[in-house]
């Protein structure tokens, strides 16, 4: 193709720009769906039917839910940082959004003549933009507490804070091991080199790193057990207290975006992303574009179960006390992942003397 | 230390084995036992729709009886009113006029008759202290209603349809059409 340095690449502009709109209302949708996902799980895990009225099987629930909060009055308590107010749960969001960027959800498909990779960005530090941007989301959850000038809130704001930074440092050790495994930052490439024969999924090689990675993933997205951040009985709500109408919507869905997002991430990490099991896609390259819609769909799966798993684990079990928290993220996953970092370093340098 | 029951326990403070400490094992278990609920029966009822039936001696709504000939039983001697443990109950009698002996049984009658099923407990007591079977609880129970007003049940609520002039509207009342 004749390019001149400084040409804009129009259609890639706009492949790109489809590719984002597409990815993030399908993001969007299914979270969603998750939070219906979620009341259905509940209820079923209790022996409940789950909500059924709204529509067949209660399909439109998450509308229903979405209309009410939206028809709710828009409150700004008069103590309120007004803008910082408002800027929390945009913040939440948006962080929570902006993860899928670098996320491979499927290899290439042809069409209009055009090679279009089915990933936003393929950056060389995927890992590391993921860490970064999810760092961020805490800010969401700070800003808005502090900004709700409410002695409740700003607990629950100091608590989401310190367990996030607590748990990203085991999140980060334990991806080191992994990382000296791959070699490579990239996230497509690191599904690449699962796809290839002979090789298995990551988990096989990282079990306990992902062991620790599940439940910083759980830390991570404020969910039961370590749902501090919001525990209703010692808080009433924690930071979301003093929300409502769509802001409160915003913070409640953006739990589920992150939910998502980090089952996504799980997948691609350690199962292969859109790597479809015992199936050689290299064998079926003729299928063109179908091949490429079957890999999405796998990853799709793949992210589903993880869901599932987090649900499951939610209507199980109960919340961790603050110090049992911290005991947990300190004393035991730090050292843990420590230790998983050296026997993995142990075990490359045996195997490449 | 005698115990109450033959179920109790006594509280187990060794401290938490090296398993217990790991956490993930009792949580798989106990997740294990969540999962095998998805295939538990549910006892829910989809209400609207399907209805458990009410035992024969379920106390709802009040009605005020009429004897054979249409006539009100009540004669606001005020022994429910009495007897009534939430104090539910408001009336004011009159006299029977020459000429009303058809609508009305004995000499006395209740010109105003008055329960406030937000106040009713629903014990029955009136039922059994009336002297004259005028008052009886019956299977339903107060629809809800965004008006606390709306909950005084005034005697056109209460009296049953007339066995004479709406014998239809009677055994529709009795679920018997
Ligand atoms: S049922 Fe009990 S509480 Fe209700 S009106 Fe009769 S006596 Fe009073
Ligand atoms: S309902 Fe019975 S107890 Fe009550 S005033 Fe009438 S006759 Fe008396």
């Amino acid at each position: 193709m004749e390019m001149h340095l400084l040409a804009i690449d129009w259609m890639l502009f706009a492949e790109k720009l489809v590719l984002i709109a597409i990815i993030i209302f399908a993001s969007l949708g299914i979270a969603l769906y998750t939070t219906f996902a979620e009341r259905k799980v509940a209820a079923i895990l209790q022996d409940r039917p789950g909500p059924n009225r709204a529509g067949p099987f209660g399909l439109l629930q998450p509308f229903a839910d979405g209309l009410k909060l939206i028809m709710k009055e828009e409150i700004i308590p008069n103590h309120a940082n007004k803008w910082l107010f408002i800027l929390g749960p945009g913040l939440a969001m948006t962080a929570a959004l902006m993860t899928c960027a670098v996320i491979p959800w499927g290899d290439k498909v042809v069409l209009f003549g055009r090679n279009i990779a089915l990933q936003i960005a393929d950056v060389n530090i995927g890992i590391l933009y993921v860490f970064a941007v999810v760092s961020l989301g805490v800010y969401g959850i700070m800003i808005g507490g502090w900004a709700s000038n409410n002695k409740f809130s700003l607990m629950a704001a100091l608590r989401g804070a310190s367990q996030a930074i607590s748990y990203e440092l085991a999140m980060g050790l334990s991806l080191i091991a992994l990382l000296m495994l791959t070699g490579t930052l990239q996230l497509g490439e690191i599904v690449k080199q699962q796809m290839q024969a002979g090789h298995y999924w990551n988990i096989v090689y990282q079990p306990l790193g992902f062991l620790i990675f599940i439940i910083c993933a759980f830390a991570e997205c404020n969910r039961t057990p370590f749902d501090l951040p919001e525990s209703e009985n010692e808080l009433n709500m924690g930071f979301h207290q003093e929300y409502s109408s769509m802001k409160l919507g915003f913070y409640l869905f953006s739990e589920y975006v992150n939910m998502f997002i980090s089952s996504v991430i799980m997948a691609t990490l350690f199962f292969g992303g859109y790597d479809v099991p015992f199936f050689d896609e290299a064998a079926h390259a003729n299928w063109g574009n179908w091949l490429a819609l079957i890999g999405v769909a796998s990853i799709m799966i793949k992210a589903v179960i993880f869901i599932f798993i987090f649900m499951w684990v939610r209507w199980t079990i109960p919340r961790f006390r603050y110090d049992q928290l911290m005991n947990l993220g300190w004393k035991k996953l730090v050292p843990l992942a420590l230790i998983n970092m050296l026997i993995t370093g142990a075990v490359i340098l045996y195997f490449n003397k | 230390m005698q115990a109450l029951t033959t179920r109790a326990k006594a509280v187990d403070r060794r401290p938490m084995t090296f398993l217990e400490r790991l956490y993930l094992w009792n949580i798989l278990k106990g997740m294990l036992i969540t999962f095998s609920h998805i295939f538990k029966k549910q006892p829910t009822i989809q209400y609207p729709e399907q209805k458990r039936p009410f035992s024969p001696v379920f106390r709802g709504l009040h009605v005020l009886n009429r004897d054979e000939e249409g006539r009100e039983r009540c004669t606001a001697c005020g022994l429910c009113a009495v007897a009534c443990p939430a104090e539910a109950i408001t009336m004011e009698a009159a006299e029977r006029l020459p000429g009303e002996e058809n609508l009305y049984r004995e000499e006395k009658y209740a010109a105003r008759y008055e329960i406030n099923m937000l106040r009713c407990i629903f014990c029955g007591l009136c039922e059994e202290a009336c002297p004259k079977d005028a008052i009886y609880l019956s299977e339903t129970f107060a629809p809800a209603s965004f008006t606390r007003q709306s909950f005084i049940y005034g005697k056109p609520d209460l009296l049953i349809p007339d066995p004479k002039t709406q014998p239809a509207e009677l055994a529709a009342a009795k679920g018997l059409s």
